[in-house]
């Protein structure tokens, strides 16, 4: 009925179904954002682009020359650039997917847990609010030698991993960096997951119940699939963050000992060596390499960005 | 829609009286799965908040209490709070983390709710083209930004100040500001809006006077979000800054601890940790439901 009435109030408007008014003021109204965004996103990527292409350093005043892919060679032939590719896609793929599963079960007892639940997602919620810098330093004082409580508490257990310098070695220093974000992220991702268990149908746990499936078999026919939308998304969110990071090496370890990230290596290129040419392609690199990966889960997920466009 | 919903909450209280794990193996062991729940809830509590813990005990202690790995301070003392809120970075830094967050969260809301009505409630083309361009924004590195940005504000006078560094955070910011709003706005029935449109109110009037209102909520879960989001940024705070005048709150304790040994200020970072850190836990605990909501905002749908 009231769609009805709408259609017809709006028919005589405009010819092709939108009244120009209308389309007058969205375009007014979404302007400032747009202006923002391509002020300072779309326009410095493209300036990026063009500084990458040059010989620019801050060093020797005065140089500036086109050098064409040359930065482009020199990164990719520089082993400290694979090294970051791979200690940032190492730091990706294990922390996502340990924060997949801690999150994964997290949601399920805050689910379960009915009379605890809010104090639950209260507590949760803390390591989210904490900033990652203050993170970083919460594990230093957790790991760091001399004052650390890890190192105490794995002597007094009888644990192996007490001699152990955490932030000085090279597995280890990566270790504590996807501890860390784990920490951090994994709350993010049971309250996504939390959100999409409520949505699903009690009725189809009585059903299954009713048909003799075991709790394993119901989590794994009905729980799994229908969280898979919640689940996509928490990944993309995280996978994407988890790629950039740049704030928790930087304040962990500087990102020695086998925890430079490709974020870290641009910047340092840029800011600690001023070779704005050189860190720039670095730069675009990493803006490639995030985005091809956002492409990829993007697809999979357009259903969902398509639907909050249509569903108005 | 309001009846299917009353009939699940309903049956959801019957099957969750019965403690459906256990049936199949008799009632003696009944008591397993509430006992194995309440553990797991203990664990999550412990992982959760004891590190926080660990940072809070670490910084109230000083000298060579700092190095022993005590649970509790031997002699809690407040002297790292003193000293950080005698250092003039830090207080410096605490007043530019309070002014561009604020600066940046109002401009945020302001931007993001026209947008967001735009695109929740108006009808104009191409819209699920301009969704994805706005929300693209969101995967962008930042680090692809900062050595345009920064040369761009050399030139332009705005390195090292507030304006320099509120530009690039609204810009990352708005996109989620957006979805969350957006989200929220096409909560709100539109029959409302209809009302006052067949009364005689343009659409900006409809949008200002009956839907911004309503969605109250909405714009305190988004401006919450994007407020953590601005006190949390790093990257560009350390590369658009040189000096204490512009420098947040997490660049100047990243600088404290970059330049000299650790095990000097330990303490004193400690306490500059929690103190900026406080406020946002605070927040959490009284706007949980709010955060939550805004987190989780279209990340259901399938």
């Amino acid at each position: 009925m009231e769609a009805a009435t709408a259609r017809l109030r709006r028919r005589p408007r405009g010819r092709d179904g939108y009244g120009r008014s209308e389309r007058r003021l969205a375009a007014t109204m979404l302007a400032p954002s747009l202006i923002v965004i391509a002020a300072v996103a779309a326009y410095p990527i493209g300036y990026a682009f063009w500084l990458s292409l040059t010989e620019y350093s801050l060093r020797t005043p005065g140089l500036w020359r086109f050098a064409g892919f040359d930065n482009y060679s020199e990164a990719l032939s520089s082993p400290e650039f694979w090294d970051a590719l791979t200690t940032t896609f190492v730091f990706s793929g294990i922390s996502v997917g340990l924060e997949l599963v801690i999150g994964l079960g997290m949601a399920l007892c805050m689910h379960e847990a009915f009379k605890g639940r809010a104090i639950l997602r209260t507590v949760v919620l803390v390591p989210w609010a904490v900033l990652t810098v203050t993170t970083a330093i919460t594990w230093r004082t957790i790991f760091e030698p001399g004052l650390g409580l890890a190192p105490v508490l794995l002597d007094k257990l009888g644990l192996p991993g007490a001699d152990i310098v955490w932030l000085g070695e090279e597995p280890y220093a990566l270790g504590v960096m996807i501890l860390a974000d784990v920490w951090k992220t994994a709350p993010f991702m049971a309250l996504l997951i939390l959100a999409g268990l409520q949505v699903i149908p009690d009725e189809l746990y009585d059903a299954a119940k009713v048909d003799g499936a075991s709790a394993w078999q119901r989590f794994r026919r009905i729980t799994l699939p229908l969280l898979r939308p919640a689940i996509l998304v928490a990944l993309i969110f995280r996978t994407l963050d988890a790629l950039r990071i740049f704030d928790l090496p930087f304040v962990l370890t500087q990102g020695a000992n086998g925890t430079t990230t490709l974020s870290l290596i641009a910047q340092q290129e840029l800011t600690t060596n001023r070779l704005i040419g050189l860190g720039s392609a670095l730069s675009v690199l990493t803006f490639l390499i995030v985005m091809a990966v956002a492409f990829i889960y993007i697809r999979a997920l357009g259903g969902n960005i398509r639907a909050l466009a249509e569903e108005t | 829609m309001a009846t299917p919903a009353l009939e699940r909450t309903g049956r959801t209280a019957e099957t969750r009286r019965e403690p459906h794990a256990s049936e199949a193996r008799g009632p003696e062991r009944r008591w397993v799965k509430p006992v194995l729940l309440w553990l797991a809830v203990v664990l999550i509590i412990v992982f959760c908040l004891f590190p926080f813990y660990w940072l809070i005990n670490v910084s109230l202690k000083t000298g060579p209490d700092l190095s022993q790995a005590d649970l509790l301070p031997p002699e809690p003392t407040l002297d790292n709070y003193q000293s950080i809120f005698e250092n003039a970075d830090f207080t410096k830094a605490l007043r530019n983390s309070v002014g561009i967050t604020f600066i940046t969260t109002a401009l945020a809301l302001v931007f993001g709710s026209f947008a967001a009505y735009a695109l929740a409630r108006l009808r104009f083309p191409r819209k699920f083209l301009l969704l994805a361009v706005i929300l693209s924004i969101t995967t962008f590195p930042p680090i692809a930004i900062a050595a345009p940005l920064f040369k761009l504000w050399t030139e332009l006078g705005l390195y090292n100040t507030w304006a320099g560094l509120i530009i690039p955070n609204l810009t990352f910011a708005l996109p989620l500001c957006i979805y969350i709003l957006a989200s929220f706005f096409r909560e709100i029935p539109k029959e409302l809006e209809e009302a006052a449109l067949v009364d005689g109110a343009t659409h900006f009037q409809a949008f200002r006077k009956v839907v911004l209102p309503l969605a109250a909520p909405g714009l305190v879960t988004a401006g919450l979000l994007t407020a953590f989001f601005v006190w949390n940024e790093f990257l560009l705070a350390i590369t658009l800054t040189s000096s204490p005048s512009a420098r947040t709150v997490p660049a100047a304790i990243a600088f404290f601890t970059g330049s000299q040994k650790f095990e000097v200020p330990i303490g004193t970072i400690s306490a500059a940790s929690v103190v900026i850190t406080i406020p946002l836990v605070a927040l959490v605990i009284i706007f949980q439901k709010r955060i939550v909501a805004g987190l989780t905002a279209g990340a259901v749908k399938g």
